[in-house]
């Protein structure tokens, strides 16, 4: 047995976690608080290969495995979640359904571009009357003429309307109880992007209502095979499932930082508040239960990329951490007192950033359920 | 073109601590690239990318996990790497340091040998001196701006009043000072490229030191005693009430600052 990461791993860690600190700490605040999009931080991160790590290098990507994808995530949502959703939405929702189920001339179309960070995808899944139920999707796509015309609407999604968003994958109606996957460029007639939405948190990550009316795009925008839309959908959020959850290590890892920091800092009764055993017992329960579920996360990652089954796995990561940071966001900024509250303190942000983690790609009560199903349940 | 960057691995993060029984840094720990030693990688990477030729070499002397250190200078760019490494180089001072190095540079023969301003743990910045002068090398430290044309290398030099402006013909040695350049972060190509780049592993044997010159005994170095700074002495605290201005002023003339 060897739970060693390698040099590369490590080597991996330790230039996202320093460019981290150095390019996205000092404008964090600013972007959440003008729920700024990060474009120069994007063109940095392409720059470095980190907008497309699971793609093989023949399309533009970096062909690192699923652990070093984790860990890069992990390191972003370490000091803010907005990067991080923004890179982990367009990895693994926008742009792997096209290397996973794309043709050969699909792939060079779009692969190039995206994995570069030059340009965004996004993934449309979600609807007014299609979340946890995903399947329920009303967006139909009709043949006619050769071409696909969709109508319908998708809610909350992630990096639709970017200036650099290239394009949507979405799901959609193509028969009685079938579901297809089709490709809709940023710019078809029909197609229509909102205002941003105002959110609690992620602020400085773009998320949309679209809605297509008569959206006509060429026959050869399916992707994949007519009708194998859900099972493709339910193996992209598998996958997904990942890298959120090493969201919720990063976010859990913040926050304990955060607190660490300053109950060493901060002085009450005489001492610092670290000296005081309450904080103390907090802090210790915070790093065990970030071991924990470091350890899940980077386990089912680890089975992806030896080929073997992760499903299972990946949704208990993703829960796990999702609770692990909610729990952590709270008492980290409950060792902040009522500095904590402010807009200053960045626990604030992570404190705000943190319950998303819970909701998306599948709330607490969807991964329970997937589990349950994997128990035989 | 042949560009040697000598770097050291240096303990992570900026807290120092001394060993009182052995007087010596406490090197435990995670260890990194000094940041200084980023700063002349980058510019020998500069200086290839810009030539449109050229060999980076890194240099290092030091325990085996030193080559985590060089593992990022190959994910930034660099070619290939030289380590130095054998148990009888431990508590090696700057003088049994610079012999070593000497050695490896003289079996390399490089056009050009860069150094960082000094090393983060123990911040000597003489290391470079004593390398140029047993290299019987020209030297310019403190580099700012660095230019090779024709087989002369110029380099703009801080000083305290301003810069001076120095010429040496090659093969010569540089030290760079940290305002140099923004080293960039290795990018995920060179990360998963950099452990197929060539790495060579060198004992002192191999490099011809005799054992005297090397690691303690060929250190001339004694730490005699170790102690605290002293403290700062009385110090005055001036509030912005609006008056700070003129009471700043007054205290720097008080002591004919100004
Ligand atoms: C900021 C943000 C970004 C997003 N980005 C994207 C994106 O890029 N692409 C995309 O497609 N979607 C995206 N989503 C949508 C997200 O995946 C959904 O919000 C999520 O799946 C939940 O769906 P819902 O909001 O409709 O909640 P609902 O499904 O209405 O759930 C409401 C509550 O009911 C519970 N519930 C529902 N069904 C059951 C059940 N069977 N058993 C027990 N409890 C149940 C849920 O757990 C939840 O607590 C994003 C959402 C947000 C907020």
């Amino acid at each position: 047995m060897d739970l060693d990461l390698t040099e590369e791993h490590e080597l991996v860690r330790k230039t996202v976690r320093e460019f981290a600190l150095e390019r996205v700490g000092p404008v964090a605040e600013e972007l959440d608080r003008e729920a700024r999009f990060p474009y120069e931080i994007v063109a940095e991160l392409g720059q470095l290969g980190l907008m497309g790590m699971p793609i093989p290098e023949r399309y533009g990507g970096g062909g690192a495995d699923t652990v070093s994808y984790a860990i890069a995530i992990e390191e972003l949502t370490r000091i803010d979640s907005s990067v991080a959703i923004t890179v982990a939405a367009h990895t693994s929702l926008g742009t792997t359904p096209i290397y996973l189920f794309g043709s050969e001339e699909q792939r060079r179309e779009w692969l190039p571009r995206l994995a570069s960070g030059e340009r965004l995808a996004a993934f449309g899944l979600t609807e007014p009357e299609a979340g946890s139920d995903a399947g329920a999707t009303r967006t139909t796509a009709e043949r006619r003429n050769g071409s696909w015309v969709v109508n319908g609407s998708k809610i909350f999604i992630t990096n639709a309307g970017t200036d650099i968003s290239a394009c949507v994958t979405i799901t959609a109606r193509t028969g009685e109880d079938e579901i297809s996957n089709v490709i809709v460029p940023n710019g078809t007639p029909g197609y229509e992007i909102s205002a941003p939405m105002h959110k609690l948190g992620w602020r400085a990550s773009d998320t949309r209502e679209l809605s297509f009316r008569e959206c006509e795009v060429p026959e050869g925008n399916l992707l994949g095979e007519r009708g194998r839309g859900y099972s493709q959908f339910l193996e992209i959020l598998d996958g997904g499932r990942i890298s959120v959850a090493a969201m919720g290590v990063g976010l859990a890892q913040g926050a304990y930082d955060l607190a660490y920091a300053y109950a060493q800092e901060r002085r009450q009764f005489g001492r610092p508040i670290s000296k005081f055993q309450a904080v103390q017992f907090r802090l210790a329960d915070m790093a065990t239960e970030i071991e924990a579920g470091r350890a899940l996360v980077y386990r089912a990652a680890w089975l992806k990329d030896q080929g073997r089954p992760f499903a299972r796995e990946a949704a208990m990561a993703k829960l796990y951490t999702g609770e692990l940071s909610n729990r952590a966001a709270n008492w980290a900024l409950q060792i902040h007192g009522g500095y904590g509250y402010m807009d200053e303190y960045a626990i604030s942000r992570l404190y705000r950033d943190q319950k998303i983690l819970e909701i998306g790609e599948g709330t607490n009560e969807i991964q329970r359920l997937v589990i349950a199903k994997h128990l035989g349940l | 073109m042949r560009i040697a960057v000598c770097v050291k691995q240096v303990p992570e993060g900026a807290a120092k601590r001394i060993d009182p029984a052995t007087r010596r840094l406490d090197r435990a720990g995670e260890g990194a690239l000094n940041a200084y030693d980023a700063n002349a990688v980058e510019e020998a990477l500069r200086l290839k990318e810009s030539a449109g030729e050229g060999e980076v070499v890194l240099l290092t002397m030091g325990p085996a996990r030193a080559a985590d250190a060089i593992r990022k200078a190959l994910a930034m760019g660099a070619d290939r790497a030289i380590l130095v490494t054998d148990d009888a180089a431990a508590g090696s001072d700057l003088l049994a340091t610079s012999i070593a190095l000497a050695r490896a540079l003289e079996r390399e023969q490089p056009d050009l040998v860069l150094f960082g301003q000094q090393a983060a743990d123990s911040d000597g910045a003489v290391l470079w001196g004593a390398v140029a002068d047993r290299l019987r090398r020209p030297l310019i430290s403190q580099v700012a701006e660095l230019t090779l044309a024709d087989g002369v290398v110029t380099g703009k030099r801080q000083s305290e009043f301003g810069y001076d402006v120095i010429r040496a013909p090659l093969p010569a040695v540089v030290a760079v000072s940290d305002s140099i350049n923004e080293p960039r972060y290795p990018s995920l190509k060179g990360i998963m490229g950099a452990k197929k780049k060539p790495q060579e592993t060198l004992t002192l044997a191999d490099l011809g030191v005799e054992s005297d010159r090397a690691g303690e005994a060929g250190s001339r170095t004694e730490v005699l005693a170790l102690s605290e700074p002293p403290s700062r002495g009385e110090s005055r605290r001036i509030d912005g009430d609006g008056a700070a201005p003129e009471a700043i002023i007054a205290f720097l003339a008080e002591k004919r600052l100004v």
